[in-house]
């Protein structure tokens, strides 16, 4: 027992120490000073895996920031460094992390952890030290509604998610001839803050659109079997299916969808890249359409990275996987920060809070332009289907790379 | 009411119904053994029973990983998990075995916090699943499908539960396990090897669920975090059926996982756990007022 004591204050302790980025001696030298960063991540626990998604993207932008000359601050020159810690998947010790960046550490500028979850812990952290965040990873809509001056977040807010896709079947129905009121809706929500806000912003759009949604279900996270709620997609025959319950929505979905031969003429749902569905299902993830915040096939291209391709491109090269768009955005995020530094000519909190608030910027990932809450209201979610294995763009239709195909054959002529 | 009366319109739907909770019962019913098992024997109510389940999943995707044929899997994860079972015993449950039920829950408690963090250091976070290569059966014009994989599950637990019975009554170790439910001091001094019976009982316990996360890891998906649902629906089975009921296992099982799916269907996907608790709650309070009427007989 003393052993397994000693081996737990030692867990204990290797997952509060500092991460810091290595530092090489030689780079030091052409710079006039160090911008540090603060960011608590998910190392361990459940948001484990996207949470090394996002810390990929930032040290990928950082790098790449550095590499081309730093952060020039009036006639000053910095090196970027971000200071990480492990907030363990859990609000609690993020909200404590937060605070011991800040009032120990010193750090003036934050970046977001991953998760809306995590991102509520923190940010009223920052926002009662006057600590800008530049936040990628929390989508969710109550982030924007508490009056917040110092959060800023590049992603597209957790309502917009699926409004591509209610879009596309109302544009689809035009086309057919018939009025977009007519269509029905089936939605699959997970019962979890993230999947009940994109909850909202289907009914929003199908109400804009008159649509009807016949199956409204509620999945508890824990429940790994949609098969009830699949049955009354079946009975009731909607004109579109959407499903939002991260990874685990997704596999399921497509898996028991095919198993079950719930045929639907559309079906969209978050989350598949990071559920690998074109991996796992092969065939059966064919058809489907993927809300996503960010595709590498995009037009958008900016200074540091080039092109949406070229940044996918070098990622890989770097990974060894392709960029998910966690770290797509996450790498928008400390540019967004560099622009901001830039423009203040300062590096006084609120100089840069100021800056961050009337940023213009086109990057790689999307343009950015903050309204008054600190949301990205210039950049909309796209729409992928999964076409001959491969994510195309189908949807806003200004930069669709492909067709959509519509609609999806029946399970049995598959 | 309105999805009732889609039930009315479309009785396959019903029969989907039906079929999909009994096949999910199976599942349900070998992490069901192993609680009734354990339980019986020991006397250790053992919370990281969905862990063994989940454990198991990740055993069978690893070897898939290594190139082995999936179905394979399943074996093999009983095997591996039997294994890790009577390590756990001679680790850590042999020090319990003894003591009050609270001990065992929160020593096994511990052991499930164990297993899920390692396994989300092993394996990320994310679901995994695994494809077995069979197909479904389609029935009415595919409104009533049956999922191969799903078959083989419900197969599975009635399997184990004939070889589990006929192992229990002939077996010289089925013998002991049974003589050690019945009084572990005097079958001690009956010269069994009561320490023996309880770690094979606890591996038997282990490999049984892990058969069955190999199979959940084909049918549905795995992660980390889902063992809770396992270890609860063992607890809510065995405590209807009693712990010397195999049959009552079996009929707990699929019973309620009908139960559950017609309330996922009628009521709403987010009502399905509510409804898993209120029936364990109800349960438990009308076995307390059988006790009642049978105490006052008794006076």
């Amino acid at each position: 027992m003393t052993a397994f004591r000693k081996l737990t204050v030692g867990l204990a302790g290797l997952a509060a120490c500092a991460i810091t980025a290595p530092v090489s001696a030689a780079d030091d030298a052409q710079f006039d000073g160090t911008i540090t960063l603060g960011a608590a991540i998910s190392l361990t626990g459940k948001y484990s895996t996207n949470g090394g998604h996002t810390k990929n993207g930032y040290d990928m932008a950082v790098d790449r920031i550095n590499s081309m000359g730093g952060v020039e601050v009036g006639d000053k020159t910095y090196k970027l460094e971000v200071t990480y810690y492990d907030d363990e998947s859990t609000p609690a010790r993020g909200a404590q992390l937060a605070e011991r960046l800040i009032q120990q550490d010193g750090v003036k500028f934050v970046l977001g952890p991953y998760s809306s979850g995590m991102t509520k812990a923190i940010a009223p952290v920052t926002e009662q030290y006057g600590v800008p965040m530049v936040e990628a990873n929390g989508a969710s809509r109550s982030l924007f509604t508490q009056g917040y001056e110092y959060l800023f977040a590049v992603l597209s807010t957790s309502e917009q998610y699926l409004a591509s896709a209610v879009q596309l079947r109302a544009e689809l129905a035009e086309k057919d001839g018939m009025d977009p009121s007519e269509m029905t809706i089936a939605g699959v929500f997970e019962n979890d803050p993230f999947s009940q806000d994109i909850r909202a912003g289907v009914i929003a759009d199908a109400e804009e659109h008159g649509m009807e949604l016949v199956v409204d279900d509620k999945l508890p996270p824990e429940i790994n079997d949609m098969s009830s709620t699949l049955i009354k997609v079946k009975a009731k025959s909607p004109d579109m299916m959407v499903v939002s319950g991260h990874s685990k929505g997704a596999a399921l979905a497509i898996r028991q969808m095919s198993e079950m031969r719930v045929d639907v003429p559309m079906l969209a749902m978050t989350h598949c890249d990071s559920a690998q569905i074109i991996q796992k299902f092969g065939d059966k993830a064919e058809y489907t359409l993927c809300a996503s915040q960010w595709a590498p096939s995009l037009t958008y291209s900016d200074d540091y990275f080039g092109s949406a391709s070229d940044f996918a491109a070098d990622f890989e090269a770097r990974y060894d996987y392709a960029p998910p768009y966690q770290s797509a955005e996450s790498a928008a995020a400390v540019l967004v920060y560099k622009d901001a530094f830039e423009r203040a000519g300062s590096l006084d909190k609120k100089a840069v809070r100021d800056a961050l608030q009337a940023t213009d910027l086109m990057t790689f990932y999307g343009p950015v332009n903050f309204d008054d809450t600190g949301k990205n209201t210039a950049k909309p979610m796209v729409l992928y289907q999964v076409q001959d294995g491969e994510y195309k763009v189908v949807a806003p239709t200004e930069y669709a790379s492909a067709e959509v195909r519509y609609p999806m054959p029946k399970w049995s002529e598959r | 009411m309105d999805n009732l009366s889609l039930l009315l319109q479309a009785p396959p739907l019903a029969l989907q119904l039906v079929i999909e909770g009994i096949l999910l019962g199976g599942v349900f019913a070998l992490a069901a053994y192993g609680m009734a098992l354990v339980w019986g024997v020991m006397n250790i109510i053992n919370i990281v029973q969905g862990e063994w389940v989940m454990l198991g999943g990740f055993v069978a995707f690893a070897l898939s990983q290594w190139g082995l044929p999936t179905l394979l899997g399943i074996p093999v994860a009983a095997a591996v998990l039997f294994a890790i079972g009577w390590l756990a015993y001679q680790t850590i449950i042999f020090r319990v075995v003894d003591r009050d039920l609270f001990t065992s829950i929160l020593a096994t408690f511990g052991l499930s916090i164990l297993f899920q963090q390692l396994m989300n250091q092993i394996f990320g976070s994310d679901v995994r699943t695994l494809e077995s290569g069979l197909g479904s059966w389609y029935f009415f014009n595919s409104m009533v499908s049956i999922s191969q994989t799903k078959v083989l599950g419900f197969v599975l637990a009635g399997v184990i539960a004939v070889v589990l019975t006929v192992f229990m009554r002939s077996s010289r170790m089925g013998q002991a396990i049974r003589a050690t439910a019945q009084n572990p001091r005097a079958a001690r001094i009956l010269g069994i090897d009561t320490d023996r019976v309880y770690a094979f009982t606890y591996g038997l316990n282990a490999a049984v669920c892990g058969a069955a996360g190999a199979i959940v890891v084909m049918a549905f998906t795995i992660h980390p975090y889902q063992g809770l649902i396992y270890t609860v629906r063992s607890f809510t089975i065995v405590v209807v059926a009693g712990l010397g009921n195999l049959p009552g296992v079996i009929a707990s099982s699929f019973g309620l996982g009908v139960a559950e799916q017609f309330a996922g269907f009628m009521l709403g996907a987010e009502y399905q756990n509510a409804f898993v608790f209120l029936l364990l709650v109800v349960i438990l309070v009308v076995r307390n007022l059988r006790l009642q009427r049978k105490r006052e007989v008794l006076r």
